[in-house]
């Protein structure tokens, strides 16, 4: 029966020209083969690869696949486990004794409350780029500072400092630093936050930090859930802005039916994540043997998950390469699946919200100030897809 | 006519919210831990589409709905094939 699985033999390393929406032309295509491939991993281990919908959305939710990086089985050489307080990489009860701590301060209503707030960075955002244009980079002028600003709030790092943080975070993020370069931006932003958490522990402020210095999460630990949550807070929202605004500017009929018609903005912001599924995979290790899809995964094997395909899946979604904001809200997977799904996604529907609606609203004329081809996007290398910058421009008032 | 039955598992919830988004009149997170807590049991006929869309949405399979006519708590099948 395996005869005739389809392969994958390394992760596409490139989107097709013209196309900088649609995943990797490879994994589209092995989805039209099947829902599982074979795969190797870059250290030239054997794994899968699963790009439907339905199968991507079982493995996150079976307990049998874990998270733990120290058994992710990837390289040629062993991972060690993930420092304390990254509870991404984690399974439970370690990782639930991170993240329950948070859950309460992440919640609809709270992130609703915060609305406001977010409303107002984004007008000050919008304030500069009116001052100083009539064009801009996105990226730098908007999509970049707005959840930097709300997530810094939020976690309590002092606003003096969060430039040179989002610089060290872009670094480790983007995909095109030297190991030696990330590695160094890293410990630079370790050392920081370790300074950080003991200044929140002698001098308790208003925030999330300052609170966690309260439960009996060590400052080794707090540290690591600080990293998760600024890195995660940030580099995700802000390519979904970017990229989504991108977006709505090469389906000008989407904008214009948004422009026209604010509330549905709630569905656009669904659509986009949906479309885009900026955070593309994530990996699970088989704990014993398990079938899926027909196949067999071995205890101890890796599998790619493929969101960004799952995405597309035909199968699942109708027309699933069409941007369509009226679209029903079918489930997709864009915060993932299980007990990792994104902690601080109802705070990224909030930031979109908000950021995508003032944006079109004071910029009506806003438009590429550039070939939509010369948008310079970020490699398949990079852990979360979105533009390196978006030039734009528009009518002065 | 018959009604369906949720139950909510605190236990298993993660406080992704996506129930609490999908049918606020229905479930809500509490202040303090953001876990999910069931306002209705039985919701109204009129709710009952999203109360299912919120136990099928649920990552960490917290909410089950019971009773005659429920089914399973899946998300409602996808409409018919497209095109990529």
């Amino acid at each position: 029966m395996n005869e005739s699985v389809h392969t994958v033999e390394a992760m596409p390393t490139e989107r097709r020209p013209g196309c900088p929406f649609d995943p990797p032309a490879e994994l589209i295509d092995a989805q039209r083969h099947s829902p599982i491939s074979r795969f190797t991993h870059p250290g030239g281990k054997p794994g899968w690869l699963i790009t439907g919908y339905d199968l991507v959305r079982s493995v996150l939710a079976d307990p049998r696949f874990s998270s733990r990086r120290e058994l992710m089985s990837v390289v040629d050489f062993e991972l060690p486990p993930a420092p304390p307080g990254e509870f991404l990489l984690m399974d439970d009860p370690q990782h639930s004794r991170y993240r329950k701590p948070l859950v309460g301060r992440f919640t609809v209503r709270r992130m609703r409350m915060l609305t406001e707030r977010i409303e107002q960075i984004t007008a000050d955002r919008l304030d500069a780029m009116e001052q100083a244009g009539p064009s801009a980079d996105l990226v730098t002028a908007f999509a970049k500072p707005i959840p930097t600003m709300v997530i810094c709030e939020i976690l309590g790092v002092p606003y003096g400092d969060r430039a040179h943080f989002q610089e060290q975070i872009d670094t480790f993020m983007g995909g095109e630093a030297s190991d030696e370069e990330v590695m160094a931006a890293y410990t630079a932003t370790q050392g920081y936050l370790a300074r950080l958490v003991a200044t929140k522990r002698a001098h308790p402020t208003d925030d999330v930090l300052s609170e966690l210095t309260g439960s009996d999460l060590t400052d080794e630990e707090l540290k690591g859930i600080s990293l998760l949550l600024l890195a995660a807070g940030f580099d995700t929202t802000a390519n979904m802005l970017s990229l989504g605004t991108f977006a709505l500017l090469q389906h000008p009929e989407q904008l214009a039916a948004l422009r026209a018609e604010p509330a549905l903005i709630d569905g656009a912001v669904e659509e986009l994540l949906r479309y885009l599924s900026v955070a593309k995979t994530f990996n699970r290790t088989a704990l014993e043997d398990v079938e899926v899809g027909g196949q067999t995964i071995e205890a101890s094997t890796t599998v790619v998950l493929s969101l960004n395909t799952a995405n597309r899946d035909p199968a699942r979604f109708t027309a699933p390469g069409t941007l369509d904001i009226r679209r029903p809200h079918e489930g997709h997977l864009a915060f993932s699946h299980g007990i990792h799904q994104c902690l601080g996604q109802q705070l990224a529907r909030t930031e979109m919200r908000v950021a995508f609606r003032a944006l079109i609203e004071r910029f009506p004329t806003l438009r590429l100030a550039v070939p939509a081809d010369e948008v310079r996007l970020r490699p398949e290398s990079a852990d979360i897809y979105g533009v390196k910058s978006l030039p734009v421009t528009w009518d002065a008032a | 006519m018959s009604t369906a039955r949720l139950r909510v598992d605190r236990g298993r919830c993660i406080g992704a919210g996506m129930c609490a988004l999908t049918a606020p009149d229905v479930f809500d997170q509490d202040a303090e831990e953001g876990l999910v807590v069931l306002l209705r049991a039985e919701p109204a006929e009129t709710r009952l589409t999203a109360a299912r869309m919120a136990a099928g949405m649920c990552p960490s399979g917290a909410i089950t709905l019971g009773g005659p006519d429920s089914g399973s708590s899946a998300l409602p099948a996808p409409p018919a094939d497209g095109c990529q």
